[in-house]
């Protein structure tokens, strides 16, 4: 049998074998594409903490915790864990050790308040300060808090359990974080320097003062009554995104090193685009030029024509601002023809994961390709006029997709879009 | 696919630490004849030293309306890429930084410290402290503020004050970040995805919240401060040091086509991550360097990131001289300007950069530290994490 392993490019192609995901619709790929194709909302009133006095009261929460501490760092590793043991197990890599780096969106975790809280209460009578943490820190061992609060930890330990290879990659690109995660596996089998990458991405940081941050920001819904209701991507009243957890892990390969040991393939990811913004610190550039860039740059990439799309993952993420951009930027890429292209939001029903939104949809992607059906966009009531998106509303739709174009962007002028294709070409 | 790999230089160098800013002022103190006294912050944090930032006018390399949307940590990063590029020769050329990537090692920033206390002191008396969280955090917080915490904001002012807009990625992971940082750089300029790059971070040592992080799992050096090797009879441990390291890294063609000048050249980095075990660590370590190709030589030394911290710093040493000899020159830069976590590995490169520029070394920063002979005309950075993580880079004389 001969083979072509090579891209337009020349460069190896790079194929998905495994894949695993957890969001607020449920753990692994069963339960998640079946709620998520039948429209159903992640999203609820927030339980962890108390949400009283607080502006937005919901959240796409994950809870995965049955003992012991939670926390943005123990929910963001229990979630990782899952969908990494879930992605390398279809992918047929057992116990034995990956045999290639991992690839991690981790979230920018710290101590928290009830670190901060049970630090204080070691030290009763002293000053309530910081010098007291400390000599709190200084009076016994914290070592099961010192690395859990260190930046590297999650990736260490998931690179330690599944014995992938080498020094693992902590990144973060705020929100586009996973799509940087894939990104990365990618590139580096391109280099040849490996066979295979491990990609996870997990972000789990619900917690009151993460909440507040956004808040303050003025990112977040306020549309707290019905919390399925409230993320409404490309719809006129959309009033910001809801704040979510969830995980993905991917197992990429280089199509030879796949075929090879006999390996069964979901998919390719076949271009990439990116391209840095300067404009604002969470703003994009009022003339789309970045974001533009790099579509056309993943379009590139992947040797692909805008008329080759035949789906679009946006990154809608029910923000007045981003879905409006991202319309903006689309329809001057794919001119007219952006309003034939469905474009769907799995952010209408899990909500925005943060570091991991990128990677969830991109195992979405792979799932509408193979099974022919393309999530919708529920919420999407009172269309924007301004936006006249085919966004499959509400209802799944079923498809012929041998392409998806998928979008990710983030605070800090990050954008990486994207391209993934059902076969090898 | 490119066959033959690219030559990864390093053309640009911008540095901060308790000497002052710029690479040059660094090699003109730290590369003399004798080595000079650390600059030592022993008084604020007692029981802790640091290793204090120099008086900076920030708004040399940002302006006024940028530098108040960070804090310490950003624009440290963000001036310190300034002189990097501006070293480079690249700043303000609009088609060189438009097109450059850009790979930043980062932490998280700094909290607002007087908010927290204020809830602690709160917190005292209540047992509804989530409650006391939602009645002040909305209130106390500055909106802005995530803006100065979150870990990829140091990049994405880079961005906005250097106009570096090609791509941008931010690694994580304290001294391993530094490591993976420049790995995947240089991996990404040798196999041609990339022909010129901004890489480095920085650390502000000086905040009472990061030192408690660190100090949770007992890492920090208390009551005096000795240097790195002399440390270790009295239990060893790390002193942190602020400080910021960028280096410009160009493909040799792009460098030549541009007329640039280079440092050295960056030859190889590998890393490592296991089990802190001694028989484990001495394996990796000796791996690392297997890997590298690096052998005894009378031209070639060292520069080592060492924390301080007991045991590992010495299978650091131990495992430096088992392969390179007895004799080799070991410079624990740390020992001058401590440990700034994600900008250790950068700093070492930065530091190794200039020694090779200069043809010359540095002096022995301790007692124990061996002489060079002849100066060196390769360099090997070692940088062991405090907890986890390694990885040594080896950087060669351009003739």
């Amino acid at each position: 049998m001969s083979e072509n392993y090579t891209d337009h490019m020349g460069r190896p192609i790079v194929v998905v074998t495994g894949m695993g995901v957890v969001t607020s619709l449920g753990k692994g790929k069963k339960e998640n594409w079946e709620k998520l194709t039948a429209g159903e909302s992640g999203i609820r009133r927030i339980s962890r903490f108390p949400v009283d006095g607080l502006a937005t009261t919901i959240a796409g929460t994950v809870d995965i915790i049955e003992e012991g501490e939670e926390s943005a760092p123990t929910i963001s590793y229990a979630m990782a864990n899952a969908t990494a043991g879930e992605a390398l197990e279809e992918a047929g890599f057992g116990t034995d050790g990956f045999p290639g780096p991992l690839f991690f969106a981790a979230p920018p975790v710290e101590l928290e308040w009830q670190h901060r809280f049970a630090l204080l209460d070691e030290m009763p009578g002293k000053e309530p300060n910081y010098d007291t943490l400390l000599e709190a820190a200084r009076s016994s061992d914290h070592s099961r808090m010192h690395h859990l609060v260190q930046l590297g930890t999650i990736a260490f330990k998931i690179a330690e359990k599944y014995k992938t290879q080498g020094l693992p990659i902590s990144l973060s690109t705020a929100c586009a974080s996973g799509a940087t995660a894939i990104q990365q596996g990618m590139e580096a089998i391109r280099r040849g320097e490996t066979g295979a990458a491990l990609c996870v991405a997990s972000d789990g940081s619900v917690t009151a003062e993460g909440l507040i941050r956004f808040s303050l920001l003025s990112a977040l819904t306020t549309n707290n009554e019905d919390p399925s209701k409230a993320s409404r991507p490309f719809s006129k009243d959309r009033d910001g995104f809801v704040m979510s957890e969830g995980s993905a892990a991917l197992v990429l390969e280089s199509l030879e090193h796949a075929i090879n040991r006999g390996a069964k393939i979901l998919g390719v990811v076949q271009g990439v685009g990116e391209k840095a913004d300067s404009f604002h610190r969470t703003r994009s550039s009022p003339d789309g030029k970045p974001v533009i860039t790099a579509i056309k740059q993943a379009l590139e990439d992947a040797g692909l024509e805008t008329g080759d799309i035949d789906y679009i993952n946006a990154h809608g993420t029910s923000t007045p601002e981003n879905d409006r951009m991202e319309y903006n930027s689309l329809k001057n890429v794919f001119g007219e023809a952006i309003h034939e292209v469905p474009i769907s939001s799995n952010k209408s029903m899990i909500g925005h994961t943060l570091t991991a939104g990128g990677a969830v949809e991109a195992v979405f992607s792979f799932l509408t390709m193979s099974e022919g059906l393309i999530p919708p966009t529920i919420n999407y009531e009172t269309p924007d006029p301004d936006i006249p998106l085919d966004v499959v509303p509400n209802v799944a739709r079923k498809a012929e997709v041998s392409t998806v174009l998928s979008n990710s962007f983030g605070f800090g002028g990050q954008n990486a879009v994207l391209v993934f294709a059902r076969d090898p070409a | 696919m490119n066959d033959s790999k690219n030559e990864v230089w390093i053309t640009g160098v911008g540095v901060i630490s308790c000497f002052g800013e710029g690479i040059a002022p660094h090699w003109e103190t730290l590369g003399a004849e004798t080595a000079p006294e650390p600059v030592i912050d022993a008084e604020r944090f007692a029981p802790y030293a640091v290793h204090p930032l120099p008086e900076m006018d920030w708004t040399r390399q940002m302006p006024r309306k940028d530098m108040r949307q960070m804090e310490t940590w950003q624009r440290l990063g963000t001036y310190a890429a300034g002189l990097a590029l501006e070293d480079a020769g690249m700043k303000e050329d609009e088609e060189l930084v438009s097109t450059m990537d850009l790979v930043v090692c980062a932490g998280g920033g700094e909290r607002d410290i007087s908010v927290d206390e204020s809830i602690l002191a709160e917190a005292r008396g209540r047992n509804d402290r989530e409650m006391l969280l939602n009645e002040k955090l909305p209130y106390d917080l500055r909106p802005t503020l995530f803006l100065a915490q979150l870990s990829n904001l140091m990049a994405g002012n880079i961005s906005i004050v250097h106009k570096v807009t090609g791509s941008s990625r931010t690694y994580m992971g304290e001294e391993s970040s530094g490591i993976t940082a420049l790995q995947n750089a240089a991996a990404r300029i040798a196999a041609g995805q990339s022909t010129h790059l901004l890489v480095g971070g920085a650390y502000n040592a000086e905040r009472v919240d990061l030192l408690l992080s660190c100090d949770l799992g007992h890492y920090l050096a208390k009551d005096g401060v000795k240097p790195v090797a002399e440390r270790q009879k009295d239990g060893g441990g790390t002193v942190l040091g602020s400080a910021g390291a960028f280096l410009v890294l160009e493909s040799a063609e792009h460098a030549k086509k541009r007329g640039a000048k280079p440092y050295a050249r960056l030859a190889g980095i590998e890393s490592g991550l296991g089990s802190r075990d001694n028989q484990e660590t001495r394996e990796r370590l000796d791996g690392i360097m297997e890997r590298l190709g690096v052998s005894p030589s009378s031209t070639t030394a060292v520069l080592s990131g060492a924390t301080g911290c007991a045991d590992v710093t010495d299978l650091e040493f131990e495992a430096l001289r088992r392969r390179l000899g007895m004799d080799v020159a070991i410079r624990s830069y740390t020992t001058m300007i401590g440990n700034p976590i994600e900008a250790n590995f950068p700093f070492g490169v930065a530091l190794g950069a200039a020694a090779l520029k200069n043809k010359s070394f540095y002096p022995s920063f301790e007692e124990a530290e061996k002489p060079v002979k002849v100066p060196p005309t390769t360099v090997v950075v070692s940088t062991v994490g405090h907890y986890l993580g390694e990885g040594m880079a080896v950087l060669e004389q351009i003739a």
